[in-house]
């Protein structure tokens, strides 16, 4: 029987090189006369590893890495699908002590199985959710997803249940589920993991969704930067249509549900769901007032379920297993798991699915191993561009919503970016106003003109004119912005600024305050 | 409506295609976004002169179309270059150095953010992020992704690109 060999397709691991790695382990077995197959896994999310190169063993699967496409050749100098020795061995991957500490409950798959593949997806307990939640009437789904305690993983952590009822006691003709995919964030990537690695169980939270609140249109709204995950869903709808999960009458129950995947063209602001919404509809994605609320007129003016891929992607296990099983994770108001997402300047990048309550230490040194660079960390952006900068005395604070609030700061999305001593603060809240100016709608005033003016500030400071004078109109306009913004981008722009002003006060040439 | 007389710069085949791109998507609920993404895909770029077809096919003014295409970056509304260069600058690429690499790229191009090298080779954009803020810096290249990208990586797939054209 050949050999398997598992060398991933996630977009990180085809960005260091693993298409190449997989051709040349074919081209050298070929050359060598070895009997292998080589599975194109999801990756495993231990990023700093890839390309990780896993054989099948009777002890489990060993994996290698990072393996460059010229170590290709000496993996097999050393007969490493036969157990032999090699530098870059890490013995059975699963014991892994980085992946062995995680409590992977939406990422129980990820690294596993291969991404498109729904048999093996339905042999590692997918559709059980699904099956679950046929047996059940909409308001016991609603109820479970309530009694679990998820909140909205896009950021904002509004409890989903809460939205799926409103939806679900909402008489209209025709109601809809819109997925966002449009994870903007710079640090995170844990949407895009999912959709390029275990699709189905995104598809899968996806018809709970519309079984529960009596949708049968699903849209996937994808962000353009995304096309390997383009592909992937629309080979995966292909498969879960042709099994018989999506379409007219799913697994012989009468149910409708039917998917689509739309692209979106590259407009941060689109991940703020009324503008979404606006953009599916066909037009530029400018926010809309609210009320009224998306659940009650959303997608067509009809009732629409707005929710991140992590959050859809986390029912199918809480349908599985039960309110209480996800519940029970966690600490607070904040239950069940995080997937969390460690980028920038760390040794030890990957996707981090832990219980809330870890610390942000505990993710930076012992999940992150430090700065990469060597030099101390300086600051971290929790929750992408939108998040608050923290210095180093707030690392101890664990991870949950309520604490993250009181600290004036956001979990958002789950992503944390490192810098190193060398970074500038005062340059970052620069960077935020200009971001601001570059993605702001334009429907509101405070966004879109209090974010080119920000800039203008920031480099009057930057360059000592009157420091303090312009400190004072930061925190002025902050504060307009703060309170008369139409949504998130221009209100929460402050949160990079002020943090950064605050805790960094040396870097724009003022005294702490 | 002057602008949209002048001399047609597209090509009988590209008109072909241009009609098939309305014919397939022109029903669909909010056809607009994916018929813009099916002309891009299949001429390059957005060209002014279909707006017109574009409009009346889904009972939209000329201004409506305008409107969207220019608010969403990823649209162009010219031919760019044989390759697209995309080079991220959000955080994470920053704190892995991308500002760096960016000032490399642009001194070794000799051109700016959306512009194309004279010889047609390599059009220059910014993006925010890629989703691979676990391996910056990095660039993307016809739609593949490049991590930890430093400036002899880059010089290396630079001159790939110009080999290729």
């Amino acid at each position: 029987m050949s050999i398997k060999i598992f060398v991933p397709i996630d977009s990180t691991a085809l960005s260091l090189g693993a298409h190449e790695v997989a051709a040349l382990i074919s081209k050298e077995a070929q050359a060598r006369k070895l009997d292998i197959q080589i599975i194109r896994n999801s990756s495993r999310g231990l990023f700093w590893l890839e390309t990780l190169v896993e054989v099948e063993t009777p002890q489990g699967r060993i994996g290698f890495g990072p393996i460059n496409p010229s170590d290709v050749k000496s993996l097999f100098d050393a007969d490493f699908i036969n157990g032999g020795k090699h530098p870059l061995a890490l013995g059975v991957v699963a014991d892994i002590d980085w992946l062995k500490k995680q409590e992977r409950l939406t990422f129980a798959r990820m690294g596993i199985t291969e991404p498109t593949n729904i048999d093996q997806y339905t042999a590692h307990d997918g559709f059980q959710g699904l099956k679950n939640a046929l047996n059940l009437k909409p308001e016991a789904i609603v109820e479970t997803v309530t009694a679990s305690g998820l909140r909205g993983r896009g950021g904002a952590a509004f409890p989903t249940g809460i939205k799926w009822k409103t939806v679900l006691d909402t008489k209209a003709t025709q109601k809809y589920i819109v997925c966002n995919a449009d994870e903007g964030d710079s640090g995170t990537y844990s949407d895009r993991m999912i959709m390029e690695g275990d699709p189905f169980v995104l598809i899968e939270g996806m018809i709970i969704a519309g079984f529960a609140v009596g949708a049968t249109q699903g849209y996937i709204y994808l962000r353009s930067e995304y096309p390997h995950a383009l592909k992937t869903l629309n080979e995966a709808i292909h498969q879960a249509t042709k099994a018989g999960y999506l379409g007219e009458d799913i697994l012989k129950s009468g149910k409708v549900f039917h998917l689509e995947v739309r692209r979106a063209a590259g407009a941060y602001i689109c991940g703020e769901e009324t503008s979404l919404l606006e953009s599916l509809e066909g037009k530029r994605g400018l926010v809309r007032f609210k009320p009224p609320l998306p659940a009650i007129e959303g997608l067509f003016g009809k009732p629409t379920v707005v929710n991140n891929v992590i959050s859809l992607a986390t029912i199918p296990i809480i349908l599985a297993k039960g309110a209480k099983y996800y519940q029970d994770f966690g600490m607070g108001k904040s239950r069940g798991t995080l997937p969390i997402q460690l980028a920038g300047n760390l040794k030890r990048t990957g996707l981090v699915e832990k219980a809330f309550g870890i610390t942000l230490r505990e993710l930076l040194y012992d999940f992150g191993g430090g700065s990469l660079s060597g030099k101390p960390i300086k600051a971290v952006q929790v929750g992408g561009p939108l998040g608050a900068y923290l210095p180093e005395s707030q690392f101890d604070t664990p991870l949950d919503y309520e604490k993250f609030s009181e600290i004036w700061a956001v979990l958002g999305h789950g992503g944390i970016v490192a810098f190193d001593e060398t970074v500038n603060m005062a340059k970052m809240a620069r960077y935020a106003f200009d971001f601001c100016a570059i993605e702001s709608c334009g429907k509101c005033t405070p966004c879109r003109i209090g974010s080119t003016r920000g800039v203008e500030v920031i480099d009057h400071i930057m360059q000592g004119h009157d420091t303090k004078k312009h400190v004072a109109l930061i925190r002025d306009l902050s504060d307009t912005m703060l309170n008369g913004s139409l949504c998130a981008l221009g209100g929460m722009t402050p949160f990079p600024v002020l943090s950064a002003l605050n805790h960094f006060p040396k870097d724009f040439g003022v005294d702490a305050k | 409506m002057e602008r949209f007389v002048h001399e047609s710069i597209l090509s009988q085949q590209d008109h072909k295609i241009l009609e098939q791109c309305i014919k397939n998507h022109q029903h669909m609920p909010g056809a607009l976004l994916p018929l813009l993404h099916a002309v891009q895909d299949s001429l390059g770029y957005i060209p002014e002169e279909a707006y017109p077809n574009i409009a009346s096919a889904l009972s939209l003014s000329v201004a409506e179309v305008h409107g969207v295409v220019t608010f969403y970056h990823h649209f162009r509304t010219h031919q760019p270059g044989r390759h697209i260069l995309q080079v991220c600058r959000a955080e994470s690429c920053q704190a892995m150095g991308s500002e760096v690499l960016e000032a490399h790229i642009i001194n070794k191009l000799g051109i700016e953010f959306h512009e194309t090298t004279p010889d047609g080779a390599i059009t220059l954009e910014p993006i925010y992020c890629l989703g691979n803020c676990a391996c910056s810096p990095s660039v993307m290249i016809n739609e593949e992704v490049y991590g930890r990208v430093d400036s002899k990586k880059i010089d290396q797939l630079i001159s790939d690109l110009k080999s290729a054209s």
